[in-house]
């Protein structure tokens, strides 16, 4: 195994190691067992990194949209200060409020972490990092986050707060709204790879990333990813100027800690997600296939930070609004029209010839995306006389 | 295939473990003095008038009813994009169909005001 292959794979290099050392005095399926733990733990170790990194970068990144600086005291660049946030947050008191629904008020906070973890298992961070390539991938992944619902439903149900039941329901009905144009966004890309593995998503995109056939498949994909992690501008469940805090209220040390750590990986996870389906995952010149997951992760990442720097928080009739009589319309066209262009260039062959065959697909799946995008600009003018649809229909 | 599997159930328990350890250390160090008034429901320094539970409008359980079909419509559509490629012509005039009457049901709920939030 040559430098360059530890560089682009440090994992196998040491998972092979190890399956050589322990494969020595323990039976095969002990090797293979401890290797899974070991898997599982790093992933979790990085995601818990992820956690601590991203709340920094968070503070750093919306403090200088702001005009501030930022966390700078503890550490250099207050790089320290998420540490010194964890001990806080794990050494306060823990309140449990009357009348609170004990069982499911203590159960949530830990249900809320389990899915924004197991999302991790399929998401490829490398060529050959990734866990399990399952044929199903995406719709484990779909499965899984959706289940965090029931978690938040449970926070805003079981605190005995009216805030918090508010925040729950208001979460329900967000979260299940949107969860049908990420799902149906997705349909374009596993239409084109005809696969729902993501190592196969991430394979098929080795001449060209998705984004340039499915860009708005793209922007409906991430909309909807911030609004399902429940993130500025859509963060109506836990409104401050409105609800308090909304679910999370009545939650208050490590427990409060685990809604945000289960709220930052599942930003980390969206990233991940919309960078594995059209920013063409670990594909990249040059740097080792990892580094260019995290550089693609990160940047979106910091988009979502920058919509919270940027945009004021939208109201629920907005809200649900843009989910139903925007965004579900606009996915379902994008499926029609990606089926029909998908026909079309197979048909003339310019699947595998090379650039040019690939060059001319982007630029027909381009200008199909244009036109869906004029015509749903010109539906939706408010300057069209009264129609079912738009500005006018919402003032009705 | 079974043992792609394996792995997923690793991490299930491992995903369990983590919160639970986190939160049992967290017993262990942390104080615990509670008295009445820090247990008492927050809600902007005034006791809760009348029962938490409250009732909901049915808004709620009308998107809950659209939800439910428009996500039962993509177990559909999820098959048949992963075999599209194989399949020909008469596939994507289904489909087509399908997706037709769906968005017929999205245009009644739209008209009968039932996607507007009041």
């Amino acid at each position: 195994m040559s430098i360059i292959d530890i560089i682009n794979n440090p994992v196998a290099f040491v998972g092979d190691l190890l399956k050589s050392v322990l494969g020595g005095f323990l039976p095969s399926w002990a090797t293979t067992l401890i290797l899974m733990i070991l898997v599982v733990s790093v992933i979790l170790g990085f995601l818990v990194f992820t956690m601590l990194f991203m709340t920094w970068m968070e503070r750093k990144v919306v403090g200088r949209i702001q005009d501030r600086l930022g966390p700078n005291r503890v550490g250099p660049l207050g790089l320290l200060q998420p540490i010194a946030d964890a001990i806080k947050l794990l050494t306060k008191e823990d309140i449990t409020p009357v009348g609170a629904d004990r069982v499911v008020y203590n159960l949530a906070p830990i249900v809320v972490v389990i899915p924004a973890l197991m999302v991790f298992a399929v998401i490829p961070f490398g060529r050959g990092m990734i866990a399990t390539d399952l044929n199903i991938g995406f719709l484990y992944i779909v499965a899984i986050s959706s289940t965090s619902t029931i978690a938040i439903l449970m926070a805003g149900w079981g605190s005995n707060n009216k805030y918090s039941l508010l925040g729950g329901m208001r979460a329900v009905a967000q979260f299940v709204s949107y969860e049908i144009p990420m799902v149906l966004a997705a349909v374009g890309v596993i239409l084109l790879t005809g696969s729902l593995s993501m190592g196969v998503i991430v394979d098929a995109q080795a001449s060209l990333p998705f984004i340039l056939l499915q860009p708005i498949g793209f922007l409906i994909f991430l909309i909807s990813g911030v609004s399902e992690v429940n993130r500025s501008p859509f963060d109506i469940p836990e409104a401050e100027s409105e609800i308090v805090a909304g679910y999370h209220i009545e939650y208050s040390g490590l427990k409060f800690a685990m809604y945000f750590l289960a709220e930052f990986i599942s930003a980390f996870a969206i990233s991940a997600i919309a960078t594995t389906l059209f920013l063409g995952g670990w594909q990249g010149p040059l740097l080792p296939p990892w580094a260019w997951f995290l550089i693609k992760t990160y940047i979106l990442v910091f988009v979502m930070m920058w919509l919270r720097g940027t945009l004021p928080r939208l109201r629920v009739d907005q809200l649900m609004g843009l989910a139903w009589k925007v965004l579900v319309p606009l996915a379902l066209v994008n499926i029609m029209v990606t089926g029909l262009v998908n026909s079309f260039t197979r048909t003339q062959g310019w699947w595998g010839i090379g650039w040019s065959g690939s060059l001319l697909t982007a630029l027909t799946f381009l200008v199909a995306n244009f036109l869906m995008a004029a015509l749903f600009v010109w539906l939706y003018s408010s300057r069209r006389p009264a129609m079912a649809g738009g500005a006018s229909a919402q003032r009705a | 295939m079974l043992s792609d599997y394996t792995i997923i159930g690793v991490f299930a328990i491992v995903a369990i473990l983590f919160p639970i350890a986190g939160l049992l250390t967290a017993f262990v160090v942390r104080p615990h003095k509670p008295n009445p008034i820090k247990r008492s429901t927050y809600e902007c320094g005034l006791e809760t008038i009348g029962e938490t539970w409250v009732q909901f409008k049915v808004q709620y359980y009308i998107y809950a009813l659209v939800f439910v079909i428009f996500d039962i419509e993509t177990i559909f559509l999820y098959p048949w994009a992963v075999v599209y490629n194989r399949l020909g012509l008469f596939a994507l005039v289904e489909m087509f169909i399908f997706l037709a009457i769906l968005v017929a049901g999205l245009i009644y709920a739209w008209r009968k005001g039932d996607l507007r939030w009041v």
